[in-house]
């Protein structure tokens, strides 16, 4: 099967993001969606540490490190850019103002459970930033992940043996393999890559599927 | 005449007692008060309790105090970073607590403190471990948890431009926390790089009016180039 990049998922992601929509993209992979927006579609994007209207890396030399993302990598501002501190920011995402949010994870259960914060690894140091805001607070939370560990194991799954980031809160997955939406009836999966067979796919996951 | 300017970040920071809680501005290194922090560490007061983003960067500001062992407690939402090595060799061997805060629910129970409210019920957290032990309840048909406010002794702020009445506004995203900890925090100091006139600053833009503002300190510091990431 030919699998997706991570600039072809990126890319398949950017394709349902609407005009005008509020946008919340994570850090790491679900990154890599503004460079894909055509510059003919105005989204908003919003990073959780207080900038809406935030636009793309600076030129090397022009980095103002007050003008950063939730990663803290430098950004710059589009014109009609706002900022604002975090209790408002937070409040975009809490009061469901936010269209949607693109995460990477762990997991994803069939319900739409997500774990992407914590391996609830003895040694780890905990570190949950705005990750569970955003899963309870946007309108639609996307994730974006590749859809086997290095193992090859499925991050499909029916329960999540990782510690949960928010429970029923993810509605489409974005894979490498295919795309999952997550609906009452159980998951729906679509845009099979080039080789890949339903059963095929069914099998990788090993969850119930529909095939939409 | 009311001045709450202050001459020194030493003389700004002078009384904070051992034991007190003070919430730091800044995101990573985005609006933190690096000059405050380095005078409370030279003021010694120990057993605190951090309120801040982050659990420090590097080995300067909040991550010299850890280093320097002054701190008895971090709320923070979001210690580990590739820089955070400080923070990580002190929670590994046990020497200082960690309160974990999904970051939204930090930013409000700092805004409920200053706003007098005296609990709120939230979405975030919910059926996961940092909800575990908390009252929740059904609101119209979702679920949510009960957190409380955040008060602190004081706030150490950054901010760019402050008038003697304790107006500030602050500059692109290192205003973050600033406006909220301001709030909640019985007594504020906010280093600025620019102090300005009474009226320079347009009441249509204060961002921080200074009623929440007990003391300035005006630095003239340049933005420091930190590379940190994560």
């Amino acid at each position: 099967m030919n699998k997706l990049n991570r600039d072809q998922m990126a890319k398949r992601v950017a394709r349902d993001i609407p005009e005008g929509a509020y946008v919340n993209l994570g850090i790491g992979l679900p990154t890599l969606v503004a460079n894909h927006l055509p510059v003919e579609r105005e989204v908003l994007l919003h990073t959780e540490n207080g900038l809406l209207g935030m636009g793309p890396a600076p030129a090397t030399g022009e980095e103002d490190w007050e003008l950063i993302n939730a990663g803290k990598q430098p950004v710059t501002a589009l014109p009609g850019a706002a900022f604002f501190h975090h209790a408002d920011s937070f409040a975009m995402m809490r009061g469901g103002h936010l269209d949607i949010c693109v995460l990477g994870a762990f997991q994803v259960s069939i319900q739409g459970d997500l774990a992407n914060w914590h391996t609830g690894a003895q040694d780890a140091i905990p570190a949950v930033g705005g990750a569970m805001d955003l899963a309870s607070g946007a309108k639609d939370v996307f994730v974006m992940m590749e859809l086997l560990t290095k193992k090859g194991d499925s991050k499909l799954v029916r329960s999540c043996s990782y510690p949960l980031t928010g429970v029923r809160c993810v509605s489409r997955i974005y894979t490498d393999v295919a795309v999952f939406d997550i609906r009452e009836d159980g998951v729906h999966a679509y845009d099979l890559v080039d080789g890949l067979s339903f059963d095929e796919l069914r099998h990788l996951c090993g969850v119930p599927l529909h095939q939409a | 005449m009311i001045s709450k300017f202050v001459s020194s970040a030493a003389a700004a920071v002078a009384d904070v007692q051992d034991g007190a809680t003070v919430m730091i501005g800044g995101f990573g290194t985005a609006g933190q008060p690096v000059d405050l922090i380095d005078a409370l560490l030279e003021q010694g007061a120990k057993d605190l309790v951090i309120v801040n983003n982050n659990a420090g960067n590097g080995e300067v500001g909040l991550a010299a105090l850890l280093k320097a062992h002054r701190v008895r407690k971090v709320i923070c939402s979001f210690p580990r970073q590739l820089d955070s090595q400080v923070f990580d060799g002190l929670y590994r061997s046990g020497k200082v607590e960690l309160e974990l805060v999904p970051q939204g629910n930090l930013a409000e129970r700092i805004r409920a403190a200053g706003a007098g409210i005296g609990a709120f019920f939230t979405p975030t957290g919910y059926g996961t471990l940092l909800a575990e032990g908390k009252e929740t309840r059904e609101i119209n048909g979702r679920q949510y948890v009960l957190e409380y406010p955040l008060h602190a002794d004081y706030a150490l702020i950054k901010a760019e431009s402050g008038d003697r009445w304790g107006n500030l506004v602050y500059r692109k995203t290192a205003r973050n926390f600033g406006p909220i900890m301001a709030s909640a925090a019985k007594v504020t100091v906010a280093q600025v790089n620019q102090a300005v006139e009474l009226g320079d600053l347009d009441p249509e833009c204060v961002v921080t009016p200074g009623i929440f503002v007990q003391r300035v300190v005006a630095l003239g510091v340049a933005v420091r180039d930190v590379t940190s990431r994560a």
